[in-house]
């Protein structure tokens, strides 16, 4: 999968305010190395003089990341029986489509299948797996990365646990492997040692890192700070990890809302991630309208889908409230994530 | 979209108002509102399935209760079948009779573990234990500093020989781990562990190994309130794939309706033992299976009436009650239709609980069989009218007559005599003293609308009781019976 992406000619250029993660006691990981890890030398070294240029379009292809082995089949207990349909809707309610959409989407293949005259496992399979496609398919899919408004920057919000924090590892590391330099702001000052987590992951994926100066500091600084950051530092994209919030919370909701409002005095927002972990059931709905009404949530993550959980309440998301899925989480690995792909999705789950 | 349960019920019940017996069509419309509630509460299919099908059977064949129309008492036995599998298996922590108890916990990645561990460590310090947290979360990155930053916290002491990130052993660090709780005389071990897919064979078998190496009084089986249909196999996996021996159940702070305690109950059978409801220290509390039901039905709002209706009937039959004992006249019949009619309320003890002075009674109602219902009636009935009224006329050969006719013995009727007499003694005694408080607030009311209830519930049901409070005696009377139909309370637009 290839996507656009706007980058300036010039790569490094140094900054000077940026906490490096070089203290941390933690090393990467055997196997991986992290080739463009920022260093105290070279944020130290000379400024080059900044040539003022005109933003290039580039197009950056990387290897097609399936997702395939997240997926696993609708019917693995339940075979499909063409013969009763009514079945495929307690079917899909196992897979936490919910009871509206699970209604919905038989009605649906019924009709069709009525219509096309398919009858076989074969044929309503297909139908099955044409309509999740088509339900699920939008043109706004892909990272918004290509607005040419650098750096962007991409606000990863979520529930507690979900997998935000290994999320942004994953993608900080697939950006930079395409090129990008990629900036990561640890504004989850909250939870025990999510810094040092994310610090982790910043290493394996060698992004630079901005760290809270002192425990527990307003997150909304943090971001702020990597946004000066980025900036200096002319990052193409800036990435900043949160604390989990439950959506009922309304200080911390409104804690992310003063987070969007002070990135937006240096930065525009390119995307806000909303990480939903496959497993979770109806509650999935209130999270992402709570979180779309306060943080604007732009796209989601859907994690964890390695596991015996199918993610079905994506669907209802995006159906309802129109959030496309964009990001796919298949594993703790740093490799272990893809672009949502609403045919590859459909496709695993029907086949 | 459909609104909750109660919104649905009070549509599917509109034009029903009759009380009586529970037709298999009142029972089914309502069973299948409750359905989908307990669908979109996120309890497994087939968990929702054979519930439905075990209210439907105890539905036709319950007695009618006098107090509530028919839906309402379908609602109320859905509650008392979800309390009963919630909390049928309700107990405490076990602790090891000699050295160390060790607490190994396991659960998917991100249920909240390692936040458990330490505020199952505070909690276990301030009753006095010496408590030690175990690092063997090797997998994750930082887990290991995430729980010594908790274990500070919690004043507790971390052991972490490892320094994790993929470094080190679980296996051999939990083997460890007992070893040096036993040398420095800790007298609990809480063992983290790295989240793990149930399907993931390796680490599955890692866990085992764990367990293997530590041998613990509990493996508790953490699991986020908010995971879906998936809970069942998941419980599953990690009930095979472990074994576990009790379930905590997290992030209940939030707004899911948590129907995944149902499953995970039902499907392994196993108690939940503690609720995680916060991200602070001490947010941490036993579970309480009452509340869950609410919860997971999202109908506070009926269920309280219900109570409410329940509560006045018997508030009103306790009067007559009072009354008749007041003036002497309290004989073996009402001491049957009593029983009886706390037989019909379900549970025995909370109900018994409300009649002044029963708290003295407590332990007897511990042992009570409500079978022994069932012989005292069969006794009672045998009784000529005047002998029920006047037991005192009871000799041996009436006694025997009375044992024959009822099939029971006359040991057994003799101690039905003294149960009846020494009733009759308490109560009056009860009656004297504690008459003014009938109209009142009833002792030992189950707390509801507890700290389950969602924030904006909660907001609503205080609203309600504000406004109930605020209305003169005789109108909250009337609100509180609930029986009466009033114009404009949700109470009458269920037909109640
Ligand atoms: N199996 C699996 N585990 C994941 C995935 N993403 C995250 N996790 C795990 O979920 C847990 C919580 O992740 P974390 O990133 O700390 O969540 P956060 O609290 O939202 O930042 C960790 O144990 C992660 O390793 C995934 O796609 N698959
Ligand atoms: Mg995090």
């Amino acid at each position: 999968m290839g996507f656009l992406f706007w980058k300036k000619k010039d790569k490094e250029t140094p900054a000077t305010a940026v906490e490096v993660v070089a203290e941390l006691n933690s090393e990467p990981e055997p196997g991986i190395v992290v080739e463009t890890s920022v260093s105290l030398a070279d944020i130290e070294s000379e400024p080059e003089p900044q040539p003022i240029v005109e933003p290039e379009k580039v197009e950056v292809s990387l290897p097609k990341r399936t997702f395939a082995k997240g997926i696993k089949s609708l019917f693995t207990r339940v075979k499909f029986d063409p013969e009763n349909l009514d079945e495929l809707e307690d079917v899909l309610i196992q897979a936490d489509f919910g009871v509206d959409a699970s209604e919905q989407i038989v009605v649906e293949v019924k009709a069709r299948a009525k219509k096309s005259g398919a009858s076989t496992e074969a044929e309503l399979k297909a139908v099955l797996t044409d309509l999740i496609t088509e339900n699920l398919t939008r043109d706004d899919q892909e990272l918004n990365l290509s607005s040419g408004q650098l750096p962007y920057v991409v606000l990863v919000v979520g529930v507690n646990g979900v997998g935000k924090t290994t999320t942004i590892g994953k993608l900080a590391k697939y950006l930079s492997e395409a090129g990008s330099k990629v900036v990561i702001a640890a504004a989850d000052t909250f939870r025990a040692a999510a810094v040092e987590q994310i610090a982790t992951w910043a290493e394996r994926s060698g992004a630079t890192l901005v760290r809270p100066k002192s425990e527990g500091q307003d997150p909304a600084s943090v971001a702020f700070e990597g946004t000066e950051v980025a900036i200096a530092q002319n990052a193409d994209v800036l990435i900043i990890d949160t604390a989990g919030r439950l959506q009922n919370k309304v200080d911390l909701m409104n804690e992310l809302d003063k987070i969007r409002r002070v990135v937006e005095k240096n930065c525009v927002i390119a995307e806000v991630l909303l990480v939903i972990d496959a497993t979770t059931g109806q509650n999935g709905m209130v999270q992402a309208k709570a979180f779309a009404e306060v943080a604007k949530v732009t796209g989601v993550a859907l994690t964890k889908l390695d596991g015996t959980a199918k993610g079905g309440i994506v669907y209802a998301i995006q159906r309802e409230l129109g959030i496309p899925v964009k990001l796919v989480g298949v594993g703790e690995g740093i490799a272990d994530f893809a672009f949502f792909e609403a045919s590859e999705f459909a496709r695993g789950l029907v086949s | 979209m459909f609104g909750n349960l109660s919104d649905r019920l009070v549509e599917t019940f509109k034009n029903l108002r009759t009380k009586g017996k529970l037709s298999a069509a009142d029972i089914d419309a309502t069973l299948r509102e409750i359905r989908r509630a307990l669908l979109e509460a996120d309890v497994a299919l087939d968990v929702v399935k054979n519930f439905i099908n075990a209210v439907r059977d105890r539905a036709l064949g319950d007695e009618v209760n006098k107090a509530l129309n028919p839906a309402q008492q379908v609602v109320q036995i859905v509650n008392d079948e979800l309390v009963a599998i919630l909390g049928g298996q309700q107990r405490k922590l076990t602790f090891a009779k000699t050295g160390p108890t060790v607490i190994m916990l396991a659960g998917l990645q991100g249920s909240g573990k390692t936040t458990l561990a330490g505020k199952l460590a505070k909690w276990l310090k301030d009753q006095g234990q010496t408590p030690v947290l175990v690092a063997a979360d090797l997998q994750r990155p930082n887990a290991v500093n995430q729980l010594q930053v908790v274990g500070e916290r919690a004043g507790v002491e971390v052991f972490a020989p490892e320094p994790g990130n993929g470094k080190g052993d679980p296996v051999k660090v939990s083997k460890e781990a007992i070893k040096f709780a036993q040398k420095k005389q800790f007298s609990v071990v809480i063992v983290d562990t790295a989240g793990r897919l149930g399907i993931d064979e390796e680490l599955m078998s890692q866990a085992r190994d764990i367990r293997k190496a530590v041998d613990p009084d509990e493996v508790l089986f953490v699991i986020d309130s908010m995971i879906g249909q998936d809970a069942v196999n998941v419980a599953k996996a990690f009930e095979d794939g472990v074994g576990i021996t009790g379930v905590v159940l997290t992030k209940l702070d939030g707004d899911a309706r948590g129907g995944a305690a149902l499953s995970v109950s039902s499907v392994t059978g196993k108690p939940i033992i503690f609720a995680s409801t916060g991200e602070g220290l001490d947010a941490f509390e036993p579970f309480y299976p009452d509340r869950m039901a609410r919860r997971i039905l999202d109908m506070g709002d009926i269920l309280t009436l219900i109570e409410q209706a329940q509560k006045q009937f018997d508030e009103v039959e306790a009067a007559k009650m009072a009354e008749k004992i007041a003036k002497n006249e309290f004989t073996l019949e009402d001491f049957l239709e009593q029983m009886q009619q706390l037989k019909k309320m379900g549970s025995m003890k909370d109900l018994l609980a409300k009649l002044p002075g029963a708290g003295q009674m407590k332990n007897q109602l511990e042992n009570f069989d409500e079978k022994e219902v069932d012989r005292t009636e069969a006794i009672i009935r045998s009784m000529t009218p005047g002998e029920r009224h006047q037991p005192k006329v009871l000799n041996g050969s009436r006694r025997l007559r009375i044992a024959k006719g009822s099939g029971t013995t006359v040991t057994e009727v003799n101690s039905l005599v003294n149960r009846f007499e020494q009733a009759a003694k308490m109560m009056k005694t009860v009656a004297k003293g504690g008459m003014p408080q009938l109209g009142g607030q009833m002792p030992g009311m189950p707390n509801i609308g507890g700290g389950y209830v969602a924030g904006s519930k909660s907001k609503k049901n205080d609203k309600k009781k504000k406004g109930s409070k605020s209305g003169n005696p005789a109108k909250r009377a009337a609100e509180n019976l609930g029986v009466t139909p009033t114009q404009g309370g949700s109470g009458s637009a269920f037909g109640l």
